[in-house]
């Protein structure tokens, strides 16, 4: 049986029911405990004191943030090359996800900033980045939105998803050109995982364990819904023609 | 030169599956006539025969470089003359004789014409002049004698049968008899029944 | 290819609009910007360059969602996408078209206006250098978001939604090229990789344009 067995709505449909609901709990297990553990069982920072511990949300929302990209990325490619429906409706069920991740990545970015830089916001390459991850979503969501016929704005929006990330990856660049063009040496760099200490390390995994099922148990539930439309979709469709 | 031929065709418009089970010859010299009440999908038929959208199901033979598509919007620009309008598509396909298409179609007075000021079946002709400048044999032609006046038609068939006698092939949308020699397809026994075509994976009765 | 390119270019200039609109949309975002910041020069020199590009920038967009949809509507597009002639050079032909008609003409005005915002001397030649080599990468981009919603009835916002932020690179690197010639700084570097965005955007968008196209064709 190859992996390709679960491009089929029905079989996809058949085996999410069941990984749904486990999924789903193992994501609130671990982020209830490492969200647990990070905050009231590990010590404040000599530096930053509680602040640090905004870590726990803010990493694993930042890494998942890009991670939806890519696994939008993925999946537009699978439905441009073998034209799976299922593929190209999980791109559509990631975006929304993937861009409350960068919210939440941006919004706890500030949160943190503000005692430790003393501004809720800085033109730091990393934070314009994901201002600009932000608008990228929002773009692909609209694109989605806008067309009417299913199967021409998964293919619109795929093409979209492939220009779109080479067009990501260069503002990464260039934003990393720009802020070193402007103000020479003072950057704020946000590099915590070299220098996070053990202590601090464990916990953060078991979080973005947390974040990553959480991802996938969002994405797959969403992505029943979206197999529902296009059912509802095809049947009224089926319905006018009689 | 070989004719045009579909097997097995079946078309969709917007997802939704029109026509299926279509299977056809048409020889070179020949014309062919499809009939149908509005909507049954003749347009889209025709977009499909051109290549410009996929079929759902089957194959159409030969592909879209001997094909000349002609529809109602005709891609005439309003502020270009007719002459001009006419020398671009016929250096796009790098063969025609503007004079003569223009005089086929009793044009060449208004050559000089900016294309908005024709009227109806002015424009009309200038759009099926084209097709006599794309130097393709297989013409496909959506309603091409609508609003044309009866004389026009005429010469509009004139035009049809010479491009036939060349060894051309024409397949028309019309339920305008134009006097020419045509096999006939009516479209009606090909419609899609719900059901009977898989057109969408999300219609079949798996999905829980 | 060429053909497009000179029936587009006979088109805009019988119809009027064409490059006209798009320059006196750029002249007036750079009257408008003195009215919000002030009339001092000392604070206007320092952002002329970057308020020049966003200028540029904005008036690039104003004519994109008619470089297909007028095409469109009136089946030629069916008709090129039938002609012998590959989709690619359709789209690489309509972004020209698009570039010399409003891409040139800005670039050629901007030193112009620069002076209104009081821009000091040597940054006059670099930023027509910089809109001049970064322009087209607009036009390009401009031209594959066209293509995206050249299927929907009102793209026009949704165009800009889309094509904005694919813009930053372009802007990033064009500002800065203008920016340091008006400091007399050293420029090489963003210049060439200007450069670099716009040569990638001539070889690989129009295959995403023509892609677009052909779905929208459907």
């Amino acid at each position: 049986m190859s992996i390709w067995t679960y491009a089929n709505p029905a079989k996809f449909m058949a085996t999410t029911a069941r990984a749904v609901p486990i999924l789903s709990l193992l994501a609130g297990a671990c982020l209830l405990g490492g969200l647990a553990w990070g905050f009231f069982f590990t010590p404040d920072d000599y530096r930053q004191g509680a602040t640090v511990k905004i870590i726990y949300l803010h990493v694993p929302s930042a890494l998942m943030a890009i991670n939806a990209w890519l696994m939008m990325l993925v999946a537009s490619l699978i439905w441009l090359v073998r034209r799976h429906h299922v593929s190209a409706l999980a791109a559509k069920a990631a975006a929304p996800v993937g861009v409350t991740m960068t919210l939440i990545a941006l919004v706890t970015g500030a949160v943190w900033g503000s005692p430790m830089w003393g501004t809720y916001w800085a033109w730091d390459p990393r934070l314009t980045s994901f201002l600009i991850l932000f608008l990228f979503y929002i773009g692909y969501m609209a694109l989605w939105s806008a067309i009417e016929d299913p199967d021409t704005a998964a293919d619109l929006t795929s093409v979209l998803c492939l220009v779109g990330s080479v067009f990501a990856i260069l503002s990464r660049y260039a934003v990393n050109f720009w802020n070193q063009g402007l103000h020479q040496g003072a950057s704020l760099s946000l590099d915590k995982e070299e220098n996070v200490a053990d202590v601090f390390y464990y916990p953060l995994l078991v979080c973005i364990a947390g974040f990553v099922l959480l991802f996938v148990a969002l994405v797959l539930a969403r992505t029943r819904t979206e197999i529902r439309a296009r059912r509802l979709h095809a049947l009224q469709l089926r319905e006018r023609m009689a | 030169m070989s004719g045009l031929a579909a097997r097995d065709l079946a078309v969709a418009r917007g997802g939704v599956p029109l026509l299926a089970g279509l299977s056809f010859d048409v020889a070179p010299g020949s014309a062919l006539v499809l009939t149908g009440r509005n909507g049954i999908g003749k347009t889209t038929l025709l977009r499909t025969l051109a290549g410009l959208q996929p079929p759902l199901v089957g194959e159409v033979t030969p592909g879209g470089d001997r094909i000349a598509y002609g529809a109602h919007a005709d891609g005439m620009k309003g502020t270009l003359t007719v002459a001009e309008n006419l020398a671009f598509w016929a250096k796009m396909h790098g063969a025609g004789d503007i004079a003569a298409a223009l005089e086929a179609f009793q044009l060449s007075a208004l050559r000089d014409r900016a294309a908005q000021h024709l009227s109806a079946g002015q424009r009309r002709r200038l759009g099926l002049a084209r097709m006599l400048l794309t130097g393709r044999p297989i013409w496909l032609l959506d309603e091409p004698t609508v609003s044309l006046d009866r004389d026009s038609v005429l010469r509009f068939a004139d035009a049809v049968r010479a491009h036939l006698g060349g060894g051309g092939i024409a397949v028309l949308a019309s339920h305008v008899d134009l006097g020419i020699e045509a096999q006939v397809l009516e479209l009606e026994a090909f419609r899609v029944r719900p059901g009977t075509v898989q057109g969408d994976v999300f219609a079949g009765e798996a999905v829980e | 290819m060429i053909r497009i390119l000179a029936r587009d270019l006979r088109l805009a200039v019988r119809a009027g609009g064409g490059f006209g609109l798009s320059l006196a949309f750029f002249l007036i975002v750079v009257v408008l910007v003195p009215f919000a910041i002030g009339p001092e020069t000392a604070r206007l020199s320092p952002i002329a360059p970057g308020v020049l590009w966003i200028g540029a920038l904005l008036a690039c967009l104003l004519s994109l969602d008619r470089v297909f949809a007028l095409d469109r509507e009136d089946g030629a597009l069916d008709l090129l996408a039938t002609a012998p002639v590959p989709l690619e050079g359709v789209a690489l032909a309509k972004a020209a078209a698009h570039w010399l008609t409003t891409g040139l003409p800005l670039s050629l005005a901007a030193p112009f206006l620069a002076v209104l915002l009081g821009l000091p001397w040597p940054g006059h030649p670099w930023l027509c250098v910089s809109l001049l080599v970064g322009t087209p990468a607009l036009s390009l981009i401009g031209t594959f978001g066209a293509g995206l919603t050249v299927g929907l009835k009102r793209g026009g916002l949704l165009l800009s939604l889309l094509v904005l932020p694919l813009y930053v690179p372009t802007l990033i690197f064009g500002a800065d090229v203008a920016r340091r010639g008006a400091e007399g700084l050293d420029l090489g570097a963003p210049l060439s990789l200007l450069g670099a965005v716009t040569a990638g955007c001539v070889a690989l968008l129009p295959f995403a344009t023509a892609a677009a196209l052909r779905v929208n064709l459907r």
